[in-house]
């Protein structure tokens, strides 16, 4: 009988282990500190925003964000690890919390920062979606497109916004959706479809990067919808969220002030104090976001400021400015105050 | 029984709890830490997004119309429909494609033979992804555009876009047609059951294959006549970007469908040839003693038989092709696990999409298992363990 009893305290013990295992809330600073990398979601390939060079390094105006991100925590720019994501999988690994940050082209949208469980650190990349066509089907205006059949990814607000274009416009289109964006391209490009849709930015880096011959192909001057696209962390961790906010409004911050990876060491010893400010030498910046003081300075010496990173990245494959210069410059690039 | 572990059936019973409440524990457990989580991270959860619009639009459709201001339901539908429809004829095409080259492989002709042990050894060793971006990229790369479309029978149109073909222009005649077709088709059933009653009785053959045959077209064909053979064709037909009118069979399609069926008619293949051989060889001398020769050899001593072993091995085959229908999302056909994919990611509730998606094969899989499960009860010998 004792037995018994013994057997069934057993099982109670065992029920009342598992019962009062919460989920640990962690913060995920401590956690990227502890494991000593950022883990950060970006596109599977896409030109100027993430994808390897010929060495395997990730390399892209998204890259750029988590590895200013590792350079703030770390100092380091190099901590970074990449999870390579479809426009499927990106919400489900941040939720499940796979990955520290999501610098994946994403779209902000009130649905996605409300039940998708997410909050969205600012917008690294204004953009607008888009419609590319071979120029040999004679097409001007996204108005002739009545017909025609469409390429693009799924889960994306490109999808959304497609069929309430066409359903506003009372036209009818057949959608090819593919979820790999090389799969999705290459059915474009192999002529399946008549139409590739996804953001303007997407369309140039596509066409620079992946077009048999770039000439052949004609992005259309419609513009259908807003895509401001920024890094996504999850709810609930405002310490991340304010470090990742912060990182990418250093980087644009530092344009404004004339700080880039060239010159910083030398303008460090400038009394100007905004300056003083940003790399370090007065104020505590960096404490009031649980960072070493120098962690700005360290993202525009390792990283560089945003437009850096904008003409190294996007610039040869033929992007403007346009919307996203300073908005000293009549842009929309514009950083709080930094104090 | 004794309350004391001594005891090999009370022991047995105490095992047999705790196991049961551990696993009942970490169920529960999963499923409360996983409601905690929900709540903290403040992610929507509940089916409610089903009756929402979907406000995505869906390439191809089988028999249920939609368009993106349905709700998230209705696409769910069209996304099941569509995997019905790709299941139901791999698994028709592959059964007879793998009869064929399981018999093949079992041809007294050399060159048969080797052709079909060829194809049974480079399509079963070769993953069924591969094949399926194979297939595609022979259709989508090598396929001319609509507007330079081959032209293979007067109007079929072969381009990128898929298959154009004409469809039937449907006339109240063509119910009658079809009534006819149906009763012609009880008609055979009747003499075939009347015919096998006499020959029991008396030994007195009926040629009942032939005359149900007669039959079953014979009506049809003269209900046909009699209405003034009403017979127009939908010609597809080059509209602006695309192929309008007729019915169009996509490259997505196809392609899984190629390769769906041509992958499993490979272990089909081998199955009927297992299944041929485990009859004895006694049982073909037997009959050839008898005097039957080869066809009715096959019809009346072999197959029975052989049906008795290939059965069961032949339902997991047909389980395995719909399941790797799944895979259809990789070229884009829109089956169920896209459109739940695409729901789970617009509306952000995987847990409810990946659920939904779990109870739909596990229904489909199910009912496959117990139709093949009576099939099975019927071929298998009487009084035998099933």
């Amino acid at each position: 009988m004792r037995k018994v009893a013994t057997v069934v305290a057993l099982g109670s013990a065992l029920a009342l282990t598992f019962a009062t295992l919460p989920a640990q809330a962690q913060s995920t600073l401590d956690a990227v500190k502890s494991k000593g990398f950022v883990q950060c979601g970006v596109n599977t390939g896409l030109a100027g925003f993430s994808q390897p060079d010929s060495k395997g390094e990730w390399k892209g105006l998204d890259v750029d964000l988590c590895r200013a991100v590792a350079a703030a925590v770390f100092g380091d720019a190099a901590k970074v690890r990449y999870t390579p994501l479809t426009a499927q999988q990106r919400f489900t690994a941040l939720q499940s919390g796979e990955i520290d940050i999501l610098s994946r082209n994403t779209t902000w949208t009130l649905s996605r920062d409300t039940s998708l469980g997410l909050n969205f650190a600012g917008v690294i990349y204004y953009d607008g979606q888009g419609f590319m066509v071979p120029k040999k089907l004679n097409v001007k205006s996204a108005k002739q497109l009545n017909g025609a059949t469409v390429c693009v990814q799924p889960g994306t607000t490109t999808e959304l916004n497609l069929a309430d274009y066409f359903r506003a416009n009372n036209m009818t289109f057949k959608p090819v959706v593919i979820e790999k964006l090389e799969e999705v391209t290459n059915a474009f490009f192999a002529g399946r479809c008549d139409v590739y849709t996804t953001d303007v930015s997407g369309l140039v880096s596509t066409r620079g990067s992946r077009a048999p011959n770039p000439a052949d192909y004609l992005i259309l001057p419609e513009v259908i919808s807003k895509e401001p696209l920024g890094p996504v962390v999850r709810h609930g961790d405002d310490k991340w969220f304010d470090i990742v906010k912060w990182t990418l409004f250093a980087m644009i911050e530092a344009e404004e002030m004339g700080l880039s990876s060239a010159n910083i060491d030398k303008m460090a010893g400038d009394k100007n104090p905004g300056i003083q400010r940003f790399v370090g030498t007065n104020g505590d910046l960096g404490k009031m976001l649980g960072l070493d003081a120098k962690w700005s300075y360290n993202i525009v010496k390792q990283v560089g400021n945003y437009g850096e990173s904008f003409d190294r990245n996007l610039k040869p494959l033929g992007f403007e400015r346009g919307i996203n210069a300073q908005w000293t410059k009549g842009g929309l690039m514009y950083a709080p105050p930094m104090r | 029984m004794q309350l004391s572990l001594r005891d090999a059936r009370f022991r047995a019973l105490v095992f047999q709890v705790v196991a049961l409440g551990a696993v009942l524990t970490a169920l529960a457990y999963l499923v409360s830490n996983t409601v905690t989580n929900l709540e903290a991270r403040k992610i929507a959860s509940g089916f409610g997004f089903l009756a929402r619009e979907a406000g995505f639009a869906i390439g191809e459709t089988t028999f249920i119309a939609y368009n993106a201001a349905d709700t998230y339901l209705r696409a769910l539908a069209v996304g099941l429909a569509n995997t019905f429809r790709v299941a139901l004829l791999g698994v028709v095409l592959a059964t007879i494609v793998g009869t064929i080259v399981g018999l093949a492989r079992l041809s007294p002709n050399w060159l048969v033979s080797r052709l079909a042990t060829l194809y049974v050894e480079v399509l079963r060793n070769v993953p069924l992804l591969v094949q399926l971006f194979f297939w595609y990229a022979m259709i989508s790369e090598n396929l001319p555009g609509p507007r330079a479309a081959l032209k293979p029978l007067p109007g079929v149109f072969l381009s990128n876009r898929g298959i154009a073909l004409p469809t039937l222009v449907t006339e109240s005649a063509h119910a009658w047609i079809f009534g006819a077709f149906v009763l012609g088709l009880l008609l055979a059933w009747r003499i075939a059951v009347w015919a096998r009653r006499r020959q029991a009785r008396t030994g007195r053959q009926f040629h009942a294959f032939w005359a149900g045959l007669a039959i079953s077209v014979g009506l049809p064909l003269v209900v046909f006549v009699g209405a003034g053979a009403p017979f127009k064709l939908q010609v597809p037909a080059l509209a602006g970007f695309n192929f309008s009118g007729g019915a169009t069979l996509t490259p997505e399609f196809a392609a899984l469908l190629a390769g769906l069926t041509i992958y499993t008619a490979a272990f089909v293949a081998e199955i009927v040839r297992a299944g041929v051989l485990a009859v004895q060889r006694g049982q073909f001398e037997a009959a050839n003693a008898l005097g039957l020769h080869r066809g009715l050899t096959m019809r009346l001593v072999v197959l029975p038989q052989a049906l008795r072993v290939i059965v069961p091995p032949l339902t997991s085959q047909y389980l395995n092709l719909t399941k790797n229908s799944s895979l259809a999302v990789a070229i884009g056909y829109p089956d169920i696990v896209s459109i739940a994919n695409t729901a789970i990611n617009q509306t952000g509730q995987a847990i409810e999409g990946i659920a939904i998606i779990m109870a739909v094969y596990l229904t489909i899989s199910l009912s496959i298992s117990a139709f093949m499960n009576w099939y099975n009860r019927r071929v298998a010998l009487k009084g035998a363990r099933a």
